[in-house]
Protein backbone atom coordinates (compact mmCIF):
# COMPACT_ATOMS: atom_id res chain seq x y z
CA UNK A 1 0.00 0.00 0.00
CA UNK A 2 2.78 2.40 0.89
CA UNK A 3 4.82 1.26 -2.04
CA UNK A 4 2.41 2.93 -4.44
CA UNK A 5 4.27 4.08 -7.49
CA UNK A 6 4.57 7.82 -7.83
CA UNK A 7 2.84 8.03 -11.15
CA UNK A 8 2.37 11.10 -13.28
CA UNK A 9 -1.35 10.76 -12.70
CA UNK A 10 -0.97 10.88 -8.94
CA UNK A 11 1.22 13.96 -9.18
CA UNK A 12 -1.29 15.66 -11.47
CA UNK A 13 -4.22 14.91 -9.20
CA UNK A 14 -2.14 16.23 -6.33
CA UNK A 15 -1.48 19.48 -8.16
CA UNK A 16 -4.99 20.09 -9.37
CA UNK A 17 -7.06 18.50 -6.63
CA UNK A 18 -8.08 20.00 -3.32
CA UNK A 19 -9.33 23.27 -4.79
CA UNK A 20 -5.99 24.50 -6.05
CA UNK A 21 -4.71 24.45 -2.46
CA UNK A 22 -1.46 22.94 -3.65
CA UNK A 23 -0.93 25.53 -6.37
CA UNK A 24 -1.06 28.12 -3.58
CA UNK A 25 1.78 26.31 -1.82
CA UNK A 26 3.87 26.34 -5.00
CA UNK A 27 3.12 30.01 -5.56
CA UNK A 28 4.06 30.92 -2.00
CA UNK A 29 7.31 28.95 -2.28
CA UNK A 30 8.23 30.77 -5.47
CA UNK A 31 7.19 34.11 -4.05
CA UNK A 32 9.28 33.74 -0.90
CA UNK A 33 12.31 32.33 -2.68
CA UNK A 34 12.36 34.71 -5.64
CA UNK A 35 11.82 37.77 -3.44
CA UNK A 36 14.61 36.69 -1.10
CA UNK A 37 17.04 35.96 -3.95
CA UNK A 38 16.17 39.18 -5.81
CA UNK A 39 16.78 41.29 -2.72
CA UNK A 40 19.95 39.38 -1.91
CA UNK A 41 21.09 39.95 -5.52
CA UNK A 42 20.36 43.69 -5.39
CA UNK A 43 22.43 43.98 -2.22
CA UNK A 44 24.94 41.20 -2.75
CA UNK A 45 26.12 41.86 -6.31
CA UNK A 46 27.33 45.45 -5.69
CA UNK A 47 28.62 44.47 -2.26
CA UNK A 48 30.60 41.54 -3.66
CA UNK A 49 32.02 43.71 -6.45
CA UNK A 50 32.97 46.43 -3.97
CA UNK A 51 34.67 43.85 -1.79
CA UNK A 52 36.59 42.60 -4.83
CA UNK A 53 37.91 46.03 -5.77
CA UNK A 54 38.43 47.76 -2.47
CA UNK A 55 41.55 47.55 -0.36
CA UNK A 56 41.28 48.24 3.35
CA UNK A 57 42.69 46.78 6.55
CA UNK A 58 40.76 43.71 7.63
CA UNK A 59 39.55 42.93 4.12
CA UNK A 60 40.95 39.40 4.25
CA UNK A 61 39.13 38.77 7.51
CA UNK A 62 35.85 39.92 5.96
CA UNK A 63 36.37 37.69 2.91
CA UNK A 64 37.00 34.66 5.12
CA UNK A 65 33.97 35.54 7.24
CA UNK A 66 31.71 35.88 4.20
CA UNK A 67 33.00 32.60 2.82
CA UNK A 68 32.29 30.97 6.18
CA UNK A 69 28.76 32.37 6.21
CA UNK A 70 28.07 30.42 3.02
CA UNK A 71 27.92 27.41 5.34
CA UNK A 72 25.67 29.12 7.91
CA UNK A 73 23.41 26.32 9.20
CA UNK A 74 19.80 27.21 8.32
CA UNK A 75 18.46 26.13 11.72
CA UNK A 76 20.86 28.51 13.44
CA UNK A 77 19.85 31.34 11.11
CA UNK A 78 16.21 30.44 11.72
CA UNK A 79 16.62 30.42 15.47
CA UNK A 80 18.44 33.77 15.47
CA UNK A 81 15.73 35.39 13.36
CA UNK A 82 13.03 33.75 15.46
CA UNK A 83 14.51 35.34 18.59
CA UNK A 84 14.77 38.73 16.84
CA UNK A 85 11.21 38.71 15.51
CA UNK A 86 9.47 37.09 18.49
CA UNK A 87 7.10 39.41 20.38
CA UNK A 88 9.53 39.32 23.28
CA UNK A 89 12.50 40.02 20.97
CA UNK A 90 13.95 43.36 19.84
CA UNK A 91 11.92 43.53 16.61
CA UNK A 92 8.79 41.94 18.09
CA UNK A 93 6.61 45.03 17.63
CA UNK A 94 6.72 44.59 13.87
CA UNK A 95 4.64 41.43 14.22
CA UNK A 96 6.60 39.60 11.53
CA UNK A 97 7.05 36.21 13.17
CA UNK A 98 5.07 33.39 11.49
CA UNK A 99 4.53 35.41 8.29
CA UNK A 100 5.88 34.97 4.74
CA UNK A 101 7.99 38.10 5.32
CA UNK A 102 9.84 36.36 8.14
CA UNK A 103 10.62 33.49 5.76
CA UNK A 104 11.90 35.94 3.14
CA UNK A 105 14.18 37.55 5.73
CA UNK A 106 15.53 34.14 6.74
CA UNK A 107 16.26 33.14 3.16
CA UNK A 108 17.77 36.56 2.41
CA UNK A 109 20.20 36.07 5.29
CA UNK A 110 21.12 32.60 4.03
CA UNK A 111 21.50 33.58 0.38
CA UNK A 112 23.32 36.91 0.79
CA UNK A 113 26.74 35.45 1.78
CA UNK A 114 26.66 33.07 -1.19
CA UNK A 115 26.03 35.90 -3.63
CA UNK A 116 28.59 38.23 -2.04
CA UNK A 117 31.30 35.56 -1.90
CA UNK A 118 30.82 34.24 -5.45
CA UNK A 119 30.49 37.75 -6.91
CA UNK A 120 33.65 38.84 -5.15
CA UNK A 121 35.57 35.97 -6.68
CA UNK A 122 34.17 36.50 -10.18
CA UNK A 123 34.76 40.25 -10.20
CA UNK A 124 38.22 39.95 -8.69
CA UNK A 125 39.28 37.62 -11.50
CA UNK A 126 37.79 39.93 -14.09
CA UNK A 127 39.48 42.96 -12.55
CA UNK A 128 42.90 41.35 -12.83
CA UNK A 129 42.18 40.94 -16.51
CA UNK A 130 40.74 44.41 -17.19
CA UNK A 131 42.54 46.55 -14.66
CA UNK A 132 45.00 48.20 -17.10
CA UNK A 133 42.34 48.82 -19.70
CA UNK A 134 39.83 50.37 -17.32
CA UNK A 135 42.46 52.47 -15.58
CA UNK A 136 43.72 53.80 -18.91
CA UNK A 137 40.15 54.91 -19.66
CA UNK A 138 40.25 56.87 -16.45
CA UNK A 139 37.76 54.72 -14.56
CA UNK A 140 38.55 54.41 -10.86
CA UNK A 141 37.84 51.28 -8.90
CA UNK A 142 34.42 52.47 -7.78
CA UNK A 143 33.45 53.64 -11.26
CA UNK A 144 34.46 50.26 -12.66
CA UNK A 145 31.95 48.32 -10.55
CA UNK A 146 28.92 48.66 -12.87
CA UNK A 147 31.04 47.93 -15.94
CA UNK A 148 32.52 44.82 -14.40
CA UNK A 149 29.17 43.57 -13.09
CA UNK A 150 27.63 44.06 -16.53
CA UNK A 151 30.53 42.35 -18.21
CA UNK A 152 30.32 39.38 -15.83
CA UNK A 153 26.52 39.11 -16.09
CA UNK A 154 26.48 35.63 -17.57
CA UNK A 155 28.76 34.20 -14.86
CA UNK A 156 26.70 36.02 -12.26
CA UNK A 157 23.54 34.22 -13.41
CA UNK A 158 25.14 31.06 -12.04
CA UNK A 159 25.83 32.92 -8.79
CA UNK A 160 22.15 33.85 -8.50
CA UNK A 161 21.16 30.27 -9.30
CA UNK A 162 23.40 29.02 -6.51
CA UNK A 163 21.54 31.39 -4.21
CA UNK A 164 18.20 30.23 -5.56
CA UNK A 165 19.18 26.62 -4.97
CA UNK A 166 20.03 27.30 -1.37
CA UNK A 167 16.76 29.16 -0.83
CA UNK A 168 14.39 26.76 -2.56
CA UNK A 169 15.87 23.67 -0.92
CA UNK A 170 15.83 25.14 2.54
CA UNK A 171 13.46 23.91 5.26
CA UNK A 172 15.11 24.34 8.66
CA UNK A 173 14.95 28.13 8.89
CA UNK A 174 11.53 28.75 7.35
CA UNK A 175 9.95 26.04 9.48
CA UNK A 176 11.07 27.90 12.60
CA UNK A 177 10.25 31.47 11.55
CA UNK A 178 7.21 30.67 9.40
CA UNK A 179 5.56 28.08 11.63
CA UNK A 180 4.30 25.98 8.68
CA UNK A 181 0.79 27.47 8.95
CA UNK A 182 -1.61 25.89 6.47
CA UNK A 183 -2.51 28.27 3.64
CA UNK A 184 -0.28 31.02 4.96
CA UNK A 185 3.32 30.00 5.55
CA UNK A 186 3.27 26.42 4.27
CA UNK A 187 5.74 25.96 1.42
CA UNK A 188 6.86 23.02 -0.69
CA UNK A 189 9.65 21.99 1.68
CA UNK A 190 7.66 22.42 4.89
CA UNK A 191 4.78 20.43 3.31
CA UNK A 192 7.21 17.64 2.55
CA UNK A 193 8.38 17.66 6.18
CA UNK A 194 4.75 17.63 7.37
CA UNK A 195 3.58 14.83 5.06
CA UNK A 196 6.59 12.75 6.08
CA UNK A 197 5.63 13.17 9.72
CA UNK A 198 2.05 12.18 8.90
CA UNK A 199 3.50 9.00 7.46
CA UNK A 200 2.19 9.82 3.98
CA UNK A 201 5.48 9.02 2.32
CA UNK A 202 4.16 8.69 -1.27
CA UNK A 203 2.61 12.17 -1.08
CA UNK A 204 5.80 13.59 0.45
CA UNK A 205 7.85 12.03 -2.34
CA UNK A 206 5.45 13.29 -5.01
CA UNK A 207 5.84 16.80 -3.60
CA UNK A 208 9.59 16.30 -3.78
CA UNK A 209 9.35 15.36 -7.44
CA UNK A 210 7.32 18.51 -8.15
CA UNK A 211 9.89 20.66 -6.33
CA UNK A 212 12.76 19.08 -8.26
CA UNK A 213 10.93 19.60 -11.55
CA UNK A 214 10.37 23.27 -10.77
CA UNK A 215 14.04 23.72 -9.93
CA UNK A 216 14.97 22.02 -13.18
CA UNK A 217 12.62 24.30 -15.12
CA UNK A 218 14.01 27.46 -13.52
CA UNK A 219 17.59 26.37 -14.17
CA UNK A 220 16.86 25.44 -17.77
CA UNK A 221 15.21 28.80 -18.32
CA UNK A 222 18.14 30.69 -16.80
CA UNK A 223 20.64 28.69 -18.81
CA UNK A 224 18.68 29.25 -22.00
CA UNK A 225 18.37 32.98 -21.41
CA UNK A 226 22.04 33.43 -20.68
CA UNK A 227 23.03 31.36 -23.75
CA UNK A 228 20.83 33.41 -26.01
CA UNK A 229 22.01 36.59 -24.35
CA UNK A 230 25.64 35.60 -24.73
CA UNK A 231 25.18 34.89 -28.43
CA UNK A 232 23.55 38.26 -29.08
CA UNK A 233 26.16 40.17 -27.15
CA UNK A 234 28.93 38.43 -29.12
CA UNK A 235 30.29 36.44 -26.19
CA UNK A 236 30.05 32.72 -26.41
CA UNK B 1 18.72 46.77 -25.63
CA UNK B 2 19.42 43.44 -24.11
CA UNK B 3 19.86 45.09 -20.77
CA UNK B 4 16.41 46.63 -21.14
CA UNK B 5 14.92 43.21 -21.87
CA UNK B 6 16.51 41.79 -18.74
CA UNK B 7 15.38 44.67 -16.59
CA UNK B 8 11.85 44.55 -17.97
CA UNK B 9 11.62 40.82 -17.40
CA UNK B 10 12.91 41.11 -13.86
CA UNK B 11 10.67 44.05 -13.06
CA UNK B 12 7.52 42.44 -14.42
CA UNK B 13 8.28 39.33 -12.40
CA UNK B 14 8.56 41.41 -9.25
CA UNK B 15 5.35 43.25 -10.00
CA UNK B 16 3.54 39.98 -10.61
CA UNK B 17 4.76 38.64 -7.30
CA UNK B 18 4.05 41.88 -5.48
CA UNK B 19 0.43 41.89 -6.59
CA UNK B 20 -0.12 38.55 -4.92
CA UNK B 21 -1.03 38.83 -1.30
CA UNK B 22 -2.27 35.80 0.57
CA UNK B 23 -5.91 36.62 1.24
CA UNK B 24 -5.45 35.89 4.93
CA UNK B 25 -3.00 38.74 5.34
CA UNK B 26 -5.79 41.29 5.21
CA UNK B 27 -8.27 39.34 7.27
CA UNK B 28 -8.91 39.00 10.95
CA UNK B 29 -6.81 36.20 12.28
CA UNK B 30 -5.63 34.63 15.51
CA UNK B 31 -2.56 32.50 16.13
CA UNK B 32 -3.08 29.23 17.99
CA UNK B 33 -0.12 27.33 19.40
CA UNK B 34 -1.15 23.70 19.42
CA UNK B 35 0.25 20.20 19.40
CA UNK B 36 1.50 18.01 16.61
CA UNK B 37 -1.21 15.47 17.46
CA UNK B 38 -4.05 17.86 16.59
CA UNK B 39 -2.38 18.68 13.28
CA UNK B 40 -1.02 15.27 12.29
CA UNK B 41 -4.40 13.65 13.04
CA UNK B 42 -6.11 16.05 10.62
CA UNK B 43 -8.50 17.42 13.28
CA UNK B 44 -7.79 21.08 12.56
CA UNK B 45 -8.33 20.65 8.84
CA UNK B 46 -11.81 19.40 9.70
CA UNK B 47 -12.71 22.02 12.35
CA UNK B 48 -11.22 25.32 11.26
CA UNK B 49 -13.08 25.98 7.98
CA UNK B 50 -16.41 25.81 9.86
CA UNK B 51 -15.22 28.29 12.49
CA UNK B 52 -13.83 30.68 9.88
CA UNK B 53 -17.03 30.50 7.83
CA UNK B 54 -19.11 31.37 10.88
CA UNK B 55 -17.00 34.18 12.37
CA UNK B 56 -14.75 35.47 9.58
CA UNK B 57 -11.73 34.82 11.81
CA UNK B 58 -8.87 32.88 10.24
CA UNK B 59 -7.00 30.58 12.61
CA UNK B 60 -3.28 30.16 12.07
CA UNK B 61 -2.06 27.02 13.77
CA UNK B 62 1.53 26.51 14.83
CA UNK B 63 1.86 22.81 15.59
CA UNK B 64 4.50 22.09 18.22
CA UNK B 65 4.93 19.82 21.22
CA UNK B 66 2.95 20.99 24.27
CA UNK B 67 6.08 22.33 26.02
CA UNK B 68 7.16 24.32 22.99
CA UNK B 69 3.61 25.54 22.31
CA UNK B 70 3.34 26.93 25.83
CA UNK B 71 6.75 28.52 25.39
CA UNK B 72 5.65 30.16 22.13
CA UNK B 73 2.71 31.65 24.03
CA UNK B 74 4.96 32.81 26.88
CA UNK B 75 7.02 34.74 24.33
CA UNK B 76 3.87 36.48 23.15
CA UNK B 77 3.75 34.78 19.76
CA UNK B 78 0.31 33.17 20.13
CA UNK B 79 -3.17 34.24 21.24
CA UNK B 80 -4.52 30.84 22.27
CA UNK B 81 -2.90 27.57 23.37
CA UNK B 82 -4.60 24.23 22.71
CA UNK B 83 -2.53 21.47 24.30
CA UNK B 84 -2.61 18.24 26.30
CA UNK B 85 -0.53 18.10 29.47
CA UNK B 86 -2.60 19.21 32.44
CA UNK B 87 0.32 19.70 34.83
CA UNK B 88 2.16 21.97 32.36
CA UNK B 89 -1.09 23.83 31.62
CA UNK B 90 -1.78 24.49 35.31
CA UNK B 91 1.79 25.75 35.72
CA UNK B 92 1.20 28.10 32.76
CA UNK B 93 -1.96 29.41 34.47
CA UNK B 94 -0.22 29.72 37.82
CA UNK B 95 2.55 31.80 36.24
CA UNK B 96 -0.13 34.19 35.05
CA UNK B 97 0.24 33.47 31.32
CA UNK B 98 -3.21 31.95 30.88
CA UNK B 99 -6.60 33.49 31.67
CA UNK B 100 -8.61 30.32 32.26
CA UNK B 101 -8.28 26.69 31.25
CA UNK B 102 -11.22 25.01 29.53
CA UNK B 103 -11.32 21.26 29.01
CA UNK B 104 -12.20 20.51 25.36
CA UNK B 105 -11.91 16.83 24.54
CA UNK B 106 -10.03 13.66 25.28
CA UNK B 107 -8.74 10.62 23.58
CA UNK B 108 -6.27 8.11 24.90
CA UNK B 109 -2.73 7.00 24.42
CA UNK B 110 -1.89 3.61 23.01
CA UNK B 111 1.30 1.61 23.24
CA UNK B 112 2.34 0.72 19.73
CA UNK B 113 4.85 -1.96 18.88
CA UNK B 114 6.11 -4.40 16.25
CA UNK B 115 4.30 -7.64 15.45
CA UNK B 116 7.36 -9.62 16.65
CA UNK B 117 6.61 -8.23 20.15
CA UNK B 118 10.06 -8.72 21.73
CA UNK B 119 8.81 -7.72 25.20
CA UNK B 120 5.82 -10.09 25.02
CA UNK B 121 3.24 -7.48 26.01
CA UNK B 122 0.75 -7.64 23.14
CA UNK B 123 -2.91 -7.73 24.12
CA UNK B 124 -2.27 -6.47 27.65
CA UNK B 125 -4.47 -3.98 29.50
CA UNK B 126 -1.97 -3.02 32.20
CA UNK B 127 0.32 -0.36 30.84
CA UNK B 128 2.56 -0.25 33.93
CA UNK B 129 3.30 -3.96 33.60
CA UNK B 130 3.96 -3.52 29.88
CA UNK B 131 6.44 -0.69 30.45
CA UNK B 132 8.13 -2.76 33.16
CA UNK B 133 8.53 -5.65 30.71
CA UNK B 134 9.95 -3.35 28.01
CA UNK B 135 12.57 -1.97 30.42
CA UNK B 136 13.47 -5.37 31.80
CA UNK B 137 13.87 -6.96 28.39
CA UNK B 138 15.60 -3.83 27.10
CA UNK B 139 13.31 -3.94 24.08
CA UNK B 140 13.85 -0.94 21.77
CA UNK B 141 11.59 2.00 22.70
CA UNK B 142 11.39 5.31 20.85
CA UNK B 143 10.66 8.33 23.03
CA UNK B 144 9.45 11.72 21.77
CA UNK B 145 11.99 13.39 24.07
CA UNK B 146 10.60 16.85 23.23
CA UNK B 147 8.71 17.91 26.39
CA UNK B 148 5.45 17.38 24.54
CA UNK B 149 2.25 16.23 26.20
CA UNK B 150 2.89 12.71 24.99
CA UNK B 151 6.45 12.81 26.31
CA UNK B 152 5.18 13.99 29.72
CA UNK B 153 2.64 11.15 29.73
CA UNK B 154 5.34 8.63 28.83
CA UNK B 155 7.61 9.78 31.67
CA UNK B 156 4.69 9.44 34.12
CA UNK B 157 4.09 5.89 32.90
CA UNK B 158 7.70 4.86 33.56
CA UNK B 159 7.32 6.18 37.12
CA UNK B 160 4.00 4.35 37.49
CA UNK B 161 5.75 1.16 36.37
CA UNK B 162 8.33 1.61 39.12
CA UNK B 163 11.11 2.12 36.59
CA UNK B 164 13.86 4.58 37.43
CA UNK B 165 14.44 5.65 33.86
CA UNK B 166 17.74 7.59 34.29
CA UNK B 167 19.20 4.53 36.03
CA UNK B 168 18.14 1.88 33.54
CA UNK B 169 18.12 3.71 30.24
CA UNK B 170 20.57 2.49 27.67
CA UNK B 171 20.81 1.91 23.99
CA UNK B 172 17.29 0.43 23.94
CA UNK B 173 15.77 3.78 24.94
CA UNK B 174 15.95 6.17 22.00
CA UNK B 175 15.00 9.79 22.51
CA UNK B 176 14.55 11.46 19.14
CA UNK B 177 13.21 14.92 20.02
CA UNK B 178 10.62 15.03 17.24
CA UNK B 179 6.88 15.14 16.68
CA UNK B 180 4.46 12.21 16.94
CA UNK B 181 4.47 11.32 13.24
CA UNK B 182 8.25 11.34 13.01
CA UNK B 183 8.39 9.19 16.13
CA UNK B 184 6.04 6.61 14.59
CA UNK B 185 8.11 6.59 11.41
CA UNK B 186 11.19 5.94 13.53
CA UNK B 187 9.53 3.21 15.60
CA UNK B 188 8.46 1.52 12.37
CA UNK B 189 11.98 1.67 10.95
CA UNK B 190 13.68 0.56 14.19
CA UNK B 191 11.20 -2.23 15.03
CA UNK B 192 10.59 -0.53 18.36
CA UNK B 193 7.78 0.27 20.80
CA UNK B 194 6.48 3.77 21.34
CA UNK B 195 3.64 5.67 22.99
CA UNK B 196 1.24 7.52 20.68
CA UNK B 197 -2.00 9.41 21.07
CA UNK B 198 -4.75 7.42 19.41
CA UNK B 199 -5.71 10.21 16.99
CA UNK B 200 -2.30 10.45 15.37
CA UNK B 201 -2.00 6.66 15.33
CA UNK B 202 -5.29 6.20 13.45
CA UNK B 203 -4.43 8.90 10.92
CA UNK B 204 -0.84 7.75 10.47
CA UNK B 205 -0.32 6.22 7.05
CA UNK B 206 3.04 4.46 7.41
CA UNK B 207 2.11 1.85 10.03
CA UNK B 208 4.19 -0.91 8.43
CA UNK B 209 4.64 -3.72 10.92
CA UNK B 210 3.42 -1.68 13.88
CA UNK B 211 0.20 -2.33 15.73
CA UNK B 212 -1.45 -1.44 19.03
CA UNK B 213 -0.08 -3.71 21.77
CA UNK B 214 -1.58 -2.17 24.91
CA UNK B 215 -4.72 -0.03 25.21
CA UNK B 216 -7.64 0.66 27.50
CA UNK B 217 -5.79 1.31 30.76
CA UNK B 218 -7.13 4.30 32.74
CA UNK B 219 -3.58 5.59 33.00
CA UNK B 220 -3.60 6.16 29.24
CA UNK B 221 -6.26 8.87 29.40
CA UNK B 222 -5.29 11.99 27.38
CA UNK B 223 -7.10 15.27 28.09
CA UNK B 224 -6.86 18.36 25.88
CA UNK B 225 -7.36 21.86 27.23
CA UNK B 226 -7.54 25.32 25.69
CA UNK B 227 -6.51 28.67 27.20
CA UNK B 228 -6.52 32.30 26.15
CA UNK B 229 -3.12 33.90 26.70
CA UNK B 230 -3.33 36.54 29.42
CA UNK B 231 -3.46 40.06 27.93
CA UNK B 232 -2.13 41.60 31.14
CA UNK B 233 1.12 39.68 30.52
CA UNK B 234 1.07 39.89 26.73
CA UNK B 235 -0.66 43.09 25.60
CA UNK B 236 -0.78 42.07 21.92
CA UNK B 237 -3.13 39.15 22.56
CA UNK B 238 -6.31 39.34 20.46
CA UNK B 239 -8.68 38.88 23.36
CA UNK B 240 -12.07 38.99 21.60
CA UNK B 241 -11.21 36.84 18.60
CA UNK B 242 -9.19 34.39 20.71
CA UNK B 243 -12.03 33.99 23.19
CA UNK B 244 -14.47 33.58 20.29
CA UNK B 245 -12.44 30.57 19.14
CA UNK B 246 -12.44 29.06 22.63
CA UNK B 247 -16.18 29.70 23.04
CA UNK B 248 -16.83 28.00 19.71
CA UNK B 249 -14.68 24.96 20.58
CA UNK B 250 -16.64 24.34 23.80
CA UNK B 251 -20.02 25.26 22.27
CA UNK B 252 -22.45 22.48 21.31
CA UNK B 253 -21.57 23.12 17.65
CA UNK B 254 -17.80 22.86 18.15
CA UNK B 255 -18.18 19.83 20.40
CA UNK B 256 -20.39 18.12 17.85
CA UNK B 257 -17.83 18.73 15.11
CA UNK B 258 -15.07 17.24 17.26
CA UNK B 259 -17.22 14.17 17.90
CA UNK B 260 -18.01 13.97 14.20
CA UNK B 261 -14.40 13.85 13.03
CA UNK B 262 -13.77 10.30 11.91
CA UNK B 263 -11.22 8.43 9.88
CA UNK B 264 -12.88 5.38 8.39
CA UNK B 265 -15.31 4.27 11.08
CA UNK B 266 -13.18 5.44 14.00
CA UNK B 267 -13.86 8.50 16.13
CA UNK B 268 -10.54 10.18 17.06
CA UNK B 269 -11.48 12.63 19.80
CA UNK B 270 -14.29 12.67 22.42
CA UNK B 271 -15.63 16.09 23.45
CA UNK B 272 -15.95 16.72 27.20
CA UNK B 273 -16.13 20.48 27.68
CA UNK B 274 -19.04 19.84 30.07
CA UNK B 275 -16.79 18.03 32.55
CA UNK B 276 -15.31 20.74 34.80
CA UNK B 277 -12.91 18.28 36.41
CA UNK B 278 -11.29 17.21 33.13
Amino acid sequence: MQQDAISTASILSLLLGDGGHFLGIIFLSLQVTITAVTCAGLVGLPLGAALALSRFPGRTVIIVLVNTMMGFPPVVAGLAIFLLLSRSGPLGDMGLLFTPKAMMIAQFVLVLPIIVALTRQTIEDLWTEYQDHLTSLGAGRLRSIPTLLWDARFSLVTTLLAGLGRASAEVGAILIVGGNIAGFTRTMTTSIALETSKGDLPLAMALGVVLMSLTLAINSLAYGISRVGARFSGKS
Amino acid sequence: MLRRTFVTAAASMLVALGMFHPAEAEERFITVASTTSTQDSGLFDALLPAFTAKTGITVKVIAQGTGQALDTARRGDADVVFVHAKAQELKFLEDGFGVKRYPVMYNDFVVVGPKSDPAGIAGGKDVAAAFKAIAEKKAPFVSRGDKSGTHSAELKLWTAAGIDLPAVRGEWYREIGQGMGATLNTANAMVAYTLSDRGTWIAFANKGDLGIVVEGDKKLFNQYGVMLVNPTKIPTVKVDDGQAFIDWLISPEGQAMIAGYRIGDQQLFFPNADDPKA
